[in-house]
């Protein structure tokens, strides 16, 4: 069995419960930020497939997901290994049968756990872009939810072996993660890179020499809006998980919130700031990617870093999300048009690494890299290979008309915007 | 050369856990978790170098 957590008080449930009240607007940011990047003539079906994702993961994470998650203090599977115990995997009841749904922290964290199974599944769908069928995103996303989450999960905020390194190995508490820059971002960021490479490029997106062709986003005006959503259901992911799944008191929600908004701000800046650099003019699009990229650099060190690190790890980690989306299209052919892997796994894994010189716990950075190397060693041979299965079983690739057509008729039957006229850069290949 | 890549990328993770199962000291072990992250570095390029190939459209 694991270490019991702290109760709650019943001021910090009720100040927890309206904390997730505001979750929703993460996934909500996101949907929109997908589609406002992806072409008009997916866009119906971009926020469908949204809607679709989020109602997928929220019924198979409480179907099996928390069944493999748990909360820390309950009882899970252990492995006995160099005369210690290590927690792999819960060992909850299917179908949540048992949990007491009454004023405790575990119903609590069960649902901001099906936001934010939600949130991370949006993740791939940015990568996925006008061309991933919308049965084989829910497809996906039932495997995401059902088990590629919750095992990670579990060993970062379930009291698993990563949580226990701290215990077990004296590396710091163990791996820390406040809100979810890991469980949450990294592996929907690395789902996202195992799909971008099945899928394949958009068409017409790389010429016969090999060069990409810009296919600009088709809404500016929502991606920026979306940002702002993000960032409200940001300050209530960051501080609900911190108080329910890492320990953090409730005193320290004022430097939660402070830290979450300075690294946001800071990586938009420091994005715009480069593209204006290197290309004359702010870049509208790369400056959104900049500032959820803070956001979620932000998230894992944000109970415990002072404001001037979060203002510097949101800084890095607009810098880094700006050139990564250039490099990741340019030198490694990957057509990600929401720009998720660079937003969600280069950015998530800054922050988890940024988080350890920060805490004054001996060894800490030790724990974070052992995260990274779990997250690229394991969850991305993981994740890649139960969507290369699936694409085999249930083609994910649209058929080439679908991308001709669009989405939206091809899968829907109807446009996003039928009374306007289609966009010139958008034109039919 | 992907399915090495991938097997580059678990082989890195074991060494990591190996590293935590068998080494007390914390130095030797972060020398260990670092090498096995460097492996795993060395699979995702493996794994990369497999979708630049074809750079046109893959369908």
């Amino acid at each position: 069995m694991n270490p019991q957590p702290a109760a709650l008080s019943d001021t910090a449930f009720a100040f927890c419960f309206v904390l997730v009240l505001l979750v929703p607007l993460a996934p909500a940011g996101l949907a929109l930020i997908n589609t406002g990047l992806g072409r008009s003539r997916s866009a119906a079906h971009s926020m469908l497939s949204s809607l679709c994702v989020v109602a997928v993961a929220a019924l198979v994470y409480v179907v099996c997901g928390f069944a493999w998650q748990g909360y820390a203090g309950h009882v899970s599977y252990v492995v006995r290994a160099g005369g210690r115990e290590w927690s792999w995997i819960a060992d909850e009841p299917l179908f949540l049968r048992g949990l007491l749904l009454q004023v405790s922290p575990v119903p609590l964290a069960v649902w901001l756990e099906t936001l934010s199974v939600g949130l991370a599944a949006l993740i791939p769908l940015g990568s996925g872009a006008d061309r991933w069928r919308l049965s084989a995103a829910c497809l996906s996303t039932a495997l995401f939810a059902g088990f590629t989450y919750p095992l990670f999960a579990h060993w970062v905020w379930g009291g698993g072996w990563l949580a226990q390194l701290g215990a077990n190995c004296g590396l710091g508490r163990g791996f820390l993660d406040a809100g979810g820059a890991a469980p949450i971002h990294v592996t929907g960021g690395l789902t996202a890179l195992a799909l971008a490479w099945i899928l394949g490029p958009r068409r017409g997106k790389y010429g016969s020499d090999g060069m990409p062709s810009a296919i600009p986003g088709h809404n500016a005006v929502l991606v920026l809006l979306a940002c702002l959503l993000a960032w409200l259901g940001w300050l209530g992911l960051n501080t609900a998980s911190a108080i329910l799944f890492s320990g953090v008191g409730p005193e320290r929600v004022v430097l939660i919130g402070l830290n979450t908004t300075l690294a946001a701000a800071a990586a938009a800046l420091a994005a715009a700031a480069l593209t204006r650099a290197r290309f004359g003019r702010p870049d509208a699009s790369l400056s959104a990617n900049g500032w959820v990229g803070g956001l979620v650099a932000g998230s894992a060190s944000c109970a415990w870093v002072p404001p001037a690190g979060a203002i510097l790890i949101g800084a890095v980690a607009g810098a880094l999300v700006a050139l990564s989306v250039e490099w990741l299209e340019l030198r490694l052919s990957i057509d990600d048009p929401g720009g998720s892997v660079s937003v969600h796994a280069v950015a998530g894994i800054w922050g988890i690494l940024a988080l350890g010189p920060f805490t004054p716990y001996p060894n800490q950075w030790i724990a974070q890299l052992v995260g990274l190397a779990t997250l690229l060693g394991l969850v991305l041979p993981l994740t890649y290979g139960l969507n290369l299965l699936l694409d085999r079983i249930h083609h994910q690739r649209v058929e080439p008309e679908g991308e001709r057509q669009g989405m939206d008729l091809y899968e829907l039957g109807a446009g996003a915007y039928p009374e306007f006229l289609t966009h010139s850069d958008d034109f039919l290949r | 050369m992907r399915l090495m890549g991938f097997l580059f990328l678990l082989a890195g993770w074991l060494l990591v856990l190996a590293a935590l199962v068998l080494l007390k000291a914390a130095a030797p072990m972060a020398a260990f978790i670092v090498a096995g992250i460097a492996v795993e570095a060395v699979g995702l390029v493996f794994v990369a170098r497999t979708y630049l190939a074809p750079r046109g459209d893959r369908e």
